[in-house]
């Protein structure tokens, strides 16, 4: 069963009663909200995701709620709750949907040390991994949700997943965050893209959702072979420039985006390795999508594989 | 046949550490519950540990979490002893005896109750004479006062038993000087000059902690006489783990007793033995309950036992939902109170607890002021 066949009704109750068992990649996160514009974010763009069992094992209990407290009737603020314990601040009320998104990504960068976690991108083409770890303000999420309305498969947006063993990335297919200019840029690059309403003013900025398409929710079984390791920088006016990184300098980079690098010791180290390995590694200066687009499948299309 | 497989799932994370061999006949959703007491009582990865060793088969979906949990541990375990060491490096000037305590003790004396064991801080024990030294020592190599406003400071330093938390300017790590285990302002003064002069090094760093006797009673008195409850069936999991493991000698059996009266921490005795073989079925020689027994003032009187099972049973269970009653907050919020009420005499508590309850109360509207700012 897929959310999009759940009535309104319905998705509502779940949400407000027993929670929402949400598929997304290898993870099943139940959650529980009251809140409207979850439950909208939800139904709009996790539409064609899978909901698990009632006797399925959960990853994650989430709850968005008002916090307990005055604020309750005034200025109302929205916590976010893992199986009872609150991590951050409350935040205000309107900021619910991407704040479950936050907290979604915070649930596996906090709780998955089974993979090595870098803060990236991931977009796959005839079974290899494109990887963008980047700082924001980068552009990474830019790059990713043009490429993915242009035939690459959206692996995440945020989190790369590396095996610890074979060093493949797992999918996370999740909605891709688009912030302050780029939400009018992917609009008007991807007409056709579905995003939610952003909210202005969070502590990112203004924020919309892009709805992954159904191809990334469809495959979120499908793992990746390491590929390409690029480290894109959105520059205005700029020329589109593909410029070789060396190894050593991917691996210092990529190892600065890591969440558990020094957490998983050794066996991070030759993960990491091994990724770096099999990649070819650039930098990406970039200022205009489509012509980003055409350097990225020339790339895939000259790139040698065994 | 079915009935003898159900089990009761307030009693998952417990029946799990009691018998572990059973965790291969739990379904997902039994799983799901256990995975979540045992992630909220710290013992993820104390799970992980028993899997491993008795090289259990699961389910992919919770083996992740197992896995993940036990990578943490591993990583805590490594980064406790490079901590100790640079601890240890940092007071070797002083000439003060340096007496790791607690977990970072189980690591460093290579005990199995490390193994999956994690970690918040760092506890050392150093003679009260030497205290200034010993921070001014420690300031110098990098550990500074977690910032703190003047009562609390003046808390720690007039009636509690250390300085107030320190931190490593650049590790971020946290530790907490002793210079005895229970406060000043408690009615029971074990001898710290006892508790060191029988400190033992250990093998692997010759770094020092406390005899195994030692060890396991102040392990028992901050369990019952401290008020943290929230981690209380990890603490009693340690007690179970320095039980089977210092009981395979004789003689810390022999030595046991006669300690905790010494030290005058029988009550605290009397309650671990007690919890830990109710809780947990930690084989205890019955001579030794006995002795307990006859020990003036460590048995409770009937009805406050009756009291005191009613709270620590409750206090005992996974600080989770799925394990927790209707009585269960208050119980807490009991021993919480009486956490204090032995820790200081009255007029202090009622001056300590008012002070408390204006800060919250100062903090929280300071808070609010600042976010509508």
């Amino acid at each position: 069963m897929i959310v999009s066949e759940l009535s309104r009704e319905e998705l509502n109750n779940r949400l407000a009663g027993p929670g929402l068992r949400l598929r997304t990649g290898a993870f099943v996160t139940c959650a529980q909200s009251s809140i409207g514009s979850v439950a909208a974010g939800i139904r709009q763009l996790y539409a064609d995701y899978r909901l698990a069992e009632e006797s399925d094992f959960c990853d994650f209990y989430v709850r968005l709620a008002l916090p307990r407290n005055l604020r309750r009737w005034w200025r109302r603020q929205v916590l976010f709750s893992f199986d009872d314990h609150a991590p951050f601040a409350p935040l205000p009320y309107a900021h619910a949907f991407p704040v479950f998104e936050w907290g979604l990504n915070w649930c596996v960068s906090q709780h998955c040390h089974n993979y090595l976690i870098v803060h990236a991108a991931v977009v796959e083409k005839s079974g290899y991994a494109a990887i963008f770890p980047a700082p924001p303000g980068s552009g990474k999420s830019t790059l990713c949700a043009a490429l993915v309305n242009q035939g690459w498969r959206l692996l995440s947006d945020e989190l790369a997943l590396i095996d610890l063993v074979d060093s493949t990335l797992t999918p996370l297919p999740r909605p891709v965050s688009l912030k302050n200019q780029s939400i009018e840029v992917i609009r008007r690059f991807a007409p056709d893209a579905v995003l939610s309403r952003p909210v202005a003013d969070t502590l990112k900025g203004t924020v919309a959702h892009m709805k992954p398409p159904l191809n990334a929710v469809r495959r979120e079984a499908d793992r990746a072979r390491p590929g390409w390791i690029i480290f894109p920088r959105y520059e205005a006016g700029s020329a589109t420039k593909l410029g070789a990184l060396p190894k050593s300098d991917t691996f210092m980079k990529l190892a600065d985006n890591c969440f558990n690098y020094s957490l998983l010791g050794a066996r991070g180290f030759d993960a990491l390795v091994e990724v770096v390995d099999s990649s070819d590694c650039f930098e990406f200066c970039y200022s205009d999508l489509d012509e980003a687009i055409l350097a990225f499948d020339a790339l895939a299309k000259t790139t040698q594989r065994e | 046949m079915r009935l003898q497989r159900q089990l009761s799932v307030n009693e998952l994370l417990v029946t799990a550490l009691r018998s572990p061999w059973k965790l291969v006949t739990l379904n997902m959703s039994e799983w799901d519950v256990l995975v979540r007491q045992a992630r909220n009582a710290n013992l993820l990865a104390r799970i992980a540990g028993l899997v491993e060793d008795l090289t259990l088969t699961i389910h992919p979906g919770p083996r992740a979490h197992l896995e993940s949990a036990s990578a943490l541990a591993e990583r805590q375990y490594a980064a406790v002893q490079w901590e100790a060491d640079k601890i240890a490096r940092a007071l070797a000037d002083t000439g003060a005896p340096v007496i790791f305590l607690k977990g970072a003790a189980y690591v460093l004396a290579g005990l199995p109750v490390a193994q999956g064991r994690v970690f918040s801080d760092i506890d050392i024990l150093v003679p009260k004479s030497l205290l200034p030294c010993v921070e001014a020592a420690l300031m110098l190599h990098g550990w500074a006062g977690v910032e703190q406003d003047a009562y609390d400071n003046n808390y720690y330093r007039r009636w509690m038993h250390e300085l107030p938390p320190m931190e490593h300017i650049k590790r971020g790590s946290v530790l907490d000087v002793h210079h005895a285990i229970l406060p000043e302002t408690s009615d029971r003064h074990p001898s710290s000059e006892k508790l060191i002069a029988a400190s033992v090094p250990t093998e692997s760093l010759g770094l020092r902690v406390l005899a195994p006797v030692d060890m396991m009673l102040h392990s028992a008195t901050h369990l019952f006489d401290d008020g943290e409850w929230d981690h209380g069936l990890r603490d009693l999991v340690d007690l179970d783990g320095l039980l089977r493991h210092f009981g395979r000698d004789e003689l810390f059996w022999k030595e046991l007793v006669p300690r905790a009266v010494q030290l005058e921490l029988a009550r605290s005795l009397f309650y671990a033995l007690r919890y830990v073989t109710r809780i947990l079925r930690t084989p205890i020689p019955t001579e030794v309950i006995r002795a307990v027994d006859l020990v003036h003032g460590a048995r409770p009187p009937d009805l406050l036992l009756m009291l005191m099972d009613a709270l620590f049973l409750r206090a005992l269970r996974p600080s989770h939902r799925t394990a927790q009653d209707a009585l269960t907050p208050f119980a807490r919020w009991l021993l919480y109170v009486r956490a204090h009420w032995l820790r200081m005499p009255p007029h202090l508590l009622i001056y300590h607890l008012l002070r408390k309850a204006l800060k919250r109360a100062h903090v929280t509207k300071k808070q609010d002021d600042q976010a509508l700012a």
